[in-house]
């Protein structure tokens, strides 16, 4: 770091964090989609992927290898401009979100002060629903541009169906923001900082419960995912706006869905579940709360190595077990708690809420199209417009 | 760099508008569109105003221009067949275009004297908390009654959707 100016410094630091965020991302958004496949698996009383690789790891490997080495076919009658336009846009606008999403608190590495965030705008929380709103086009595009009247449909029900959620989506964020007075996702995370009583999911002096409970299900309208995923109901439609696709043309629609339902997940993370702060205070002993959870894994995975069902797992249970024992190790050490414990709890609620995400595609059933719109229009809008508006008495009121 | 920048989107926003026009497919002419509100959004942004940049995006972009879109899918327009121009086209169309650049060039010469030069950075009160202020203090009264503007053209597109289902 000698003989470098703050701006160097900066920038090399910038570059790292973008590389190191685009690369967890991209692994998350492949394991994903396995750790989709394997709960909905065991909601269904079935193994899911087994084969490749242990438990069906290399799956995602494998399904990556397939889509990029299969043929890449533009259909004859395509517009063929927007065409190959529409599924940049979607994975664009899908992945840039992530860039304003605070991970943790300032850090300090080697004596340089860093935020776990790539930039931290003071526009935040609108930065994000101008992408989100712009990633509409890559669907409607897609459905228009492919010249087929499924994907039509396809298109035409998602884009209906994205402009009708934004508005109790929009009306959901914008409450908790009433009660934390910023727009930058960092400050609004501070603003939290305490406990659980201190989200603004409870956070006085009007909890912002329903709030959160709208932006989840607007959540599940604007990613298209089930009970809304309409305009890819499989058995009206063939496969919805991305018929026509194929190769890594449909993989970006597929990254594009499962990168917003993760960049969803972190946006209710932040705004209502107080990001990385702990559910209570270090000194009541939070800060324990990972190692304890590492250890009984560990525990576990040694119990079941000794009584082991089958001969093999004699040897890769413990194997397990000591990974987990070292993770719980780590979270002990003191130098890497300052970023590491934050981290654990970010991504321990954004998982819960993929979870939630993963459970409910394999619970319900899809929406009758009619049913969906008349939800939102009858009783979202109204609901959220309700809560906004106490949220707006309350924090007027408040001394 | 601010220059550089300025420019890179200025003349995307100017090409895109063109091509609004010349295209004969509306679907290309939306999308050239939404092209015209970004690189605003992106010009707004150089200036200083981030909270309009991003609102130009969410209302411009993100709302308006997808019921477009939506409109223009829905009723599956077809692109349109050229005719030929007409003798006053022909005739009229370069000098009246000249004219209308010289005289709004004018315009802009007269009210703004080239003493106040654009500087980039140079704008603060564009955050937010400004805005809400300036809205809610200064121009509470144009606010309201546009707000009042739009609550009567929503009630009217009601009517005549009423209308048409009787």
């Amino acid at each position: 770091m000698h003989g470098l100016t703050s701006e160097q410094i900066f920038f090399i630091v910038t570059v790292i964090k973008v590389v190191v965020v685009f690369a967890v991302l991209m692994t998350v958004l492949a394991y994903l989609q396995w750790v989709e496949r394997k709960v909905i698996a065991h909601i269904q009383v079935r193994p899911g992927p087994y084969n490749v690789g242990w438990h069906g790891l290399l799956q995602p490997l494998a399904d990556v290898i397939k889509l990029v080495t299969k043929e890449d076919l533009i259909p004859p009658h395509v517009n063929k401009l927007l065409y190959i336009l529409a599924p940049f846009l979607a994975i664009t606008m899908a992945l840039l979100s992530i860039a304003v999403i605070p991970f943790g608190p300032k850090i300090t590495v080697a004596g340089y002060q860093t935020y776990m965030q790539l930039a931290d705008l003071n526009i935040g929380v609108l930065f994000i629903l101008a992408v989100s709103s712009m990633g509409v086009y890559g669907i409607a595009l897609a459905g228009w541009s492919s010249n087929n009247k499924y994907s039509l449909l396809g298109g035409l029900r998602s884009s209906a169906q994205m402009i009708s959620y934004e508005l109790p989506l929009s009306l959901a964020i914008a409450a908790p923001l009433l009660i934390s007075n910023t727009l930058s996702l960092h400050d609004l995370v501070m603003r939290q900082a305490g406990g659980i009583w201190t989200w603004n999911i409870l956070h006085r002096p009007f909890p912002q419960i329903f709030s959160f409970i709208i932006f989840m299900i607007a959540a599940f309208a604007e990613t298209n995912r089930v009970p809304f995923d309409l305009p890819e109901a499989e058995n009206e439609l063939v496969a919805g706006f991305h018929t026509e696709y194929s190769s890594m043309k449909f993989a970006s629609f597929f990254m594009a869905e499962y990168a917003n339902m993760i960049t969803v997940c972190c946006m209710g993370t932040v705004l209502f579940l107080g990001g990385w702060i702990a559910p209570w205070p270090a000194k009541y002993g939070s800060s324990l709360v990972p190692v304890v959870i590492f250890a009984l894994a560990g525990l576990m995975a040694f119990y079941h190595g000794v009584n082991s069902a089958r001969r093999r797992d004699e040897f890769s249970f413990p194997a397990v077990g000591v990974t987990f024992l070292i993770c719980a190790a780590v979270f002990l050490l003191p130098m890497v708690q300052q970023w590491l414990l934050p981290l654990f709890w970010f991504c321990a609620k954004v998982g819960a809420l993929l979870f939630v995400f993963i459970w409910i595609r394999g619970t319900l059933p899809r929406f009758r199209y009619d049913q969906l719109m008349g939800f939102t229009w009858k009783f979202l809008f109204p609901a959220a417009m309700l809560n906004l508006l106490v949220t707006g008495f309350l924090v007027a009121l408040r001394p | 760099m601010d220059v550089i920048l300025f420019l890179v989107f200025a003349i995307i926003a100017v090409v895109c508008a063109i091509n609004v026009v010349v295209q004969t497919h509306p679907i290309s002419s939306a999308i050239s569109l939404v092209g015209v509100m970004g690189s605003l959004a992106v010009l707004y942004l150089l200036l200083g105003a981030e909270f309009l940049a991003a609102a130009q995006v969410i209302v411009y972009a993100g709302a308006i221009m997808v019921l477009f879109v939506f409109v223009i899918m829905l009723l599956n327009a077809g692109s349109e067949i050229k005719k030929g121009r007409s003798l006053t086209v022909q005739l009229l169309g370069v000098p009246l275009l000249v004219a209308f650049l010289a005289v709004m060039a004018y315009f802009v010469q007269r009210l703004f004297p080239s003493t106040t030069m654009v500087h980039f950075g140079g704008f603060t009160g564009g955050g937010v908390r400004e805005i809400g202020r300036a809205l809610f203090s200064t121009y509470l009264l144009p606010f309201e009654v546009t707000s009042i503007l739009i609550l009567i053209a929503i009630l009217g597109a009601i009517v005549l959707a009423r209308k048409e289902m009787d």
